[in-house]
C-alpha cells in the first residue's frame, strides 16, 4: 500500500477522492496494535489518533471515533492471525504462543495480503522468516521449514493438476530428448529437520485433544501431554508434499530419487536426471521409484521451468 | 420478487450456507434442500478436494455463489485474476446470479479481507455502479450487491445508507441481496429505524434474502452469524418479504456451525413468515 495521506479528505468527489479516503482508512487499522491489542496512541505523524480517527469517523453516544476505528482494526488483525494459525499449527506449536504472534504481526506489516483469497497469505512466510531471523531465533532453520512445509501442504491441496503423461509417451522419445514436468500440486523439500512426523505428531495429538473434549481429566491429560511434543532434531529429509485422490501425503525420498525429481522440475532431460542421482544408485532402484511416481500422476508435459523445489 | 432479472428468473425457495462441517452429512444422507450458496472464493482454486466436493454437490442441488472479496467499493480496478477465476467458477456452477457486498477491501493492491463500510458519496455510488457494470459484463450473469452490516459512519456521507444502495443499485442497473439482520445490526450501531431502510429501497431490485444471528455487545452489534435468527430480525424479514414478495431466502451460519438438521430447520422458519406475507397479500 502506499504511503498514508495526512489527512482523510473532507469530501469525495472524484475516484482519486475515494481512493485516498480507502488508502487512509486502510493504513489506520493495518498498523500493529499495542501490547494490549488497541490503536497505537498516535499516528504517523506525531498527532494523537484519537484525533486522526475523529477527522473522518463520526463518533456516536457509545463509541468514540477511536474506538470505532479500533473495532475494525482488531478484527482484521484477529482474522489475520487466526488464518496463519489455521494454516500453520506448526509453527504455534514450535515457537510458542507469544513468538508466533509476534512473526505473524511482523510478516503481516512487511506483507500485506495482495491476493483476493486469504488461502495465499502464508505463501511468502517460510521466505520472512529467514529475512528476519531473530524473530523466531533461535528456532528459525525449523520455523522456516515447517513455515515451507504447510505452504506446501495448501499447494497440495488445491493446486492444479495437469494430464498425466501416459507410460506410452515415455516411450516414443528418448531420454536423452525427454523432459517432464512435475505435477504443480507437488512440492519436493530437502529439509534438515524431520517436519514431516513433527506435523503428523500434532495432528495425532489434535485430534486426541477433540476425542476427549467431553471428558475434562482426558482433555488435561491430554494438554499435559501435548506440551511435551517434541521438537524434531535435525535429521536431513526430502520429503514430496503431493496428493492422491484429492487426498494429502507427504513421501519420503530417497536422496538420489530426490535428485532427479527435482533434475526433471527444473527442466532436465530425463538421462541428465537420471545421471544426477550419481553412480551409486541402480538402475532396477531407478525403474522401481519411476514405477512409483508414475502411479501417482506425478508427471506432466513440463511447464515454465519455475524452480519446484529448495534445499 | 420471487423471480426477477437480477436472480435469473429463479425460484429458489430457502437454501442454507454449504460449509465444511456439514459435508458429509450431505454426501452420505443428500438431505432435501431448496439450494446451497457457496463462498465462491472457496472454490476459486485450480483443483483438488474443493472441485471434486463441489462437483459432486452440482451433481444433486443448485448452487448460488456468493462473494466476499469483489469489493465493488474500492476505488481500484477489478482485480484480473480475480475476475478470471470467478468467471471460469460462473460456468462450472452455472449460477443463476453472483452475489457481493457493497463494501470496500482493498487498497492499491493491498487485501484487510473484511467488508469495510462506503462512504456514501454520489462520487463513490458512480465509481461502484461503474465497477459493477464492468464486472457483471466480463461475469455475463446478473448481479446483486449486498448491504454489509457497519460499526463505523463518516463525516463525508453525503445521504444514509440506504440511499447509497438505491443510487448504486440504480445507476448499475442490478439487484439487492437485502441482508435484513445486517440492515438490523447496523441500526442499533448507528441509530436508525431499520424498518425505515426497508421501506425505501427498490423492492423490484431484491433478488436475494438474508438473514442470520448477531452478537450484542455493551456498546454495539457485532454480525457473528454464531447463533440462530433473533426475532427482530425475523420480524424484519417478514416485513420486507411483504414488501418485495417471496424471494430466495438464506440463512447464513458461519461459526459454532451445529448439526446441518439444526441449521436447515432455522433457515426453515422462514417459511412461517413467508406464509404470513401470502396470506396478507390475498
Amino acid at each position: 500500500m502506499k504511503s498514508p495521506p495526512k489527512h482523510a479528505p473532507s469530501r469525495i468527489a472524484s475516484t482519486e477522492d475515494l481512493r485516498t479516503f480507502q488508502r487512509m482508512m486502510a493504513s489506520a487499522l493495518v498498523r500493529p496494535l499495542t501490547s494490549d491489542d488497541k490503536l497505537q496512541p498516535r499516528w504517523i505523524d506525531g498527532r494523537p489518533m484519537d484525533e486522526v480517527a475523529s477527522e473522518f469517523i463520526k463518533p456516536n453516544d457509545r463509541l468514540t471515533s477511536f474506538e470505532r476505528l479500533q473495532l475494525y482494526s482488531r478484527m482484521y488483525w484477529f482474522r489475520l492471525y487466526d488464518a496463519i494459525r489455521d494454516d500453520c499449527p506448526g509453527l504455534v506449536a514450535a515457537l510458542g504462543e507469544r513468538t508466533f504472534m509476534r512473526l505473524s504481526q511482523a510478516y503481516l506489516a512487511r506483507y500485506p495480503s495482495s491476493s483476493f483469497t486469504l488461502r495465499d497469505l502464508c505463501s511468502r512466510l517460510g521466505q520472512f522468516i529467514l529475512e528476519k531471523p531473530r524473530l523466531t531465533a533461535p528456532r528459525t532453520a525449523l520455523a522456516a521449514e515447517i513455515a515451507r512445509f504447510q505452504w506446501a501442504q495448501t499447494v497440495a491441496f488445491d493446486g492444479e493438476s495437469r494430464p498425466v503423461i501416459a507410460a506410452s509417451q515415455f516411450a516414443r522419445t528418448r531420454p536423452s530428448r525427454l523432459r517432464l514436468g512435475l505435477q504443480p500440486y507437488v512440492t519436493l523439500l530437502a529439509l534438515r529437520y524431520p517436519v514431516d512426523t513433527y506435523v503428523l505428531a500434532l495432528k495425532r495429538r489434535d485430534a486426541l485433544r477433540s476425542e476427549a473434549s467431553n471428558t475434562p481429566d482426558a482433555v488435561a491429560a491430554v494438554h499435559r501431554k501435548s506440551r511435551r511434543t517434541a521438537l524434531p532434531r535435525p535429521r536431513r529429509t526430502w520429503v514430496a508434499v503431493h496428493r492422491h485422490n484429492n487426498r494429502l501425503f507427504y513421501k519420503r525420498l530417497d536422496p538420489a530419487a530426490f535428485r532427479i525429481l527435482e533434475s526433471l522440475a527444473r527442466g532436465l532431460t530425463l538421462s541428465r536426471a537420471i545421471a544426477a542421482a550419481g553412480p551409486r544408485v541402480r538402475p532396477a532402484q531407478v525403474r522401481d521409484w519411476f514405477t512409483s511416481w508414475m502411479a501417482l500422476g506425478w508427471f506432466c508435459a513440463p511447464g515454465n521451468k519455475r524452480r519446484r523445489a529448495a534445499s | 420478487m420471487p423471480a426477477n432479472r437480477f436472480n435469473g428468473h429463479s425460484d429458489y425457495g430457502i437454501g442454507i450456507g454449504l460449509r465444511v462441517p456439514h459435508y458429509a452429512h450431505i454426501l452420505s444422507k443428500k438431505p432435501v434442500v431448496d439450494w446451497f450458496e457457496i463462498i465462491s472464493e472457496n472454490f476459486m482454486v485450480d483443483g483438488g478436494r474443493p472441485l471434486e466436493l463441489l462437483d459432486r454437490i452440482l451433481e444433486q442441488y443448485r448452487v448460488v455463489q456468493h462473494g466476499v472479496s469483489m469489493y465493488f467499493g474500492s476505488a481500484d480496478k477489478p482485480d484480473r485474476t480475480h475476475l478470471r477465476r470467478l468467471k471460469a467458477l460462473v460456468k462450472r456452477t452455472k449460477t443463476p446470479w453472483v452475489s457481493d457486498h457493497l463494501c470496500w477491501g482493498s487498497v492499491d493492491g493491498a487485501y484487510t479481507h473484511d467488508l469495510l463500510p462506503m462512504p456514501y458519496t454520489f462520487a463513490a455510488a458512480r465509481r461502484t455502479a461503474e465497477k459493477i457494470r464492468q464486472i457483471r459484463d466480463t461475469l455475463e450473469v446478473p448481479i446483486c450487491v449486498e448491504n454489509v452490516s457497519s460499526y463505523a459512519e463518516f463525516h463525508v456521507s453525503e445521504m444514509t445508507e440506504w440511499e447509497f444502495l438505491t443510487e448504486v443499485v440504480e445507476l448499475a442497473d442490478c439487484g439487492i441481496l437485502l441482508d435484513v439482520n445486517n440492515i438490523y445490526v447496523s441500526s442499533k450501531n448507528h441509530d436508525f429505524n431499520p424498518y425505515d431502510y426497508v421501506n425505501n429501497v427498490p423492492h423490484h431490485r431484491v433478488g436475494q434474502m438474508h438473514v442470520a444471528g448477531h452478537t450484542k455487545f455493551e456498546k454495539y452489534i457485532l454480525d457473528t452469524h454464531d447463533h440462530p435468527v433473533l426475532d427482530p430480525v425475523w420480524k424484519l424479514y417478514a416485513h420486507a418479504t411483504r414488501l418485495c414478495g417471496v424471494t430466495a431466502t438464506l440463512l447464513e451460519w458461519d461459526d459454532k456451525i451445529p448439526s446441518f438438521d439444526e441449521v436447515h430447520d432455522e433457515a426453515l422458519k422462514a417459511n412461517e413468515f413467508i406464509d404470513g406475507a401470502k396470506k396478507a397479500a390475498v
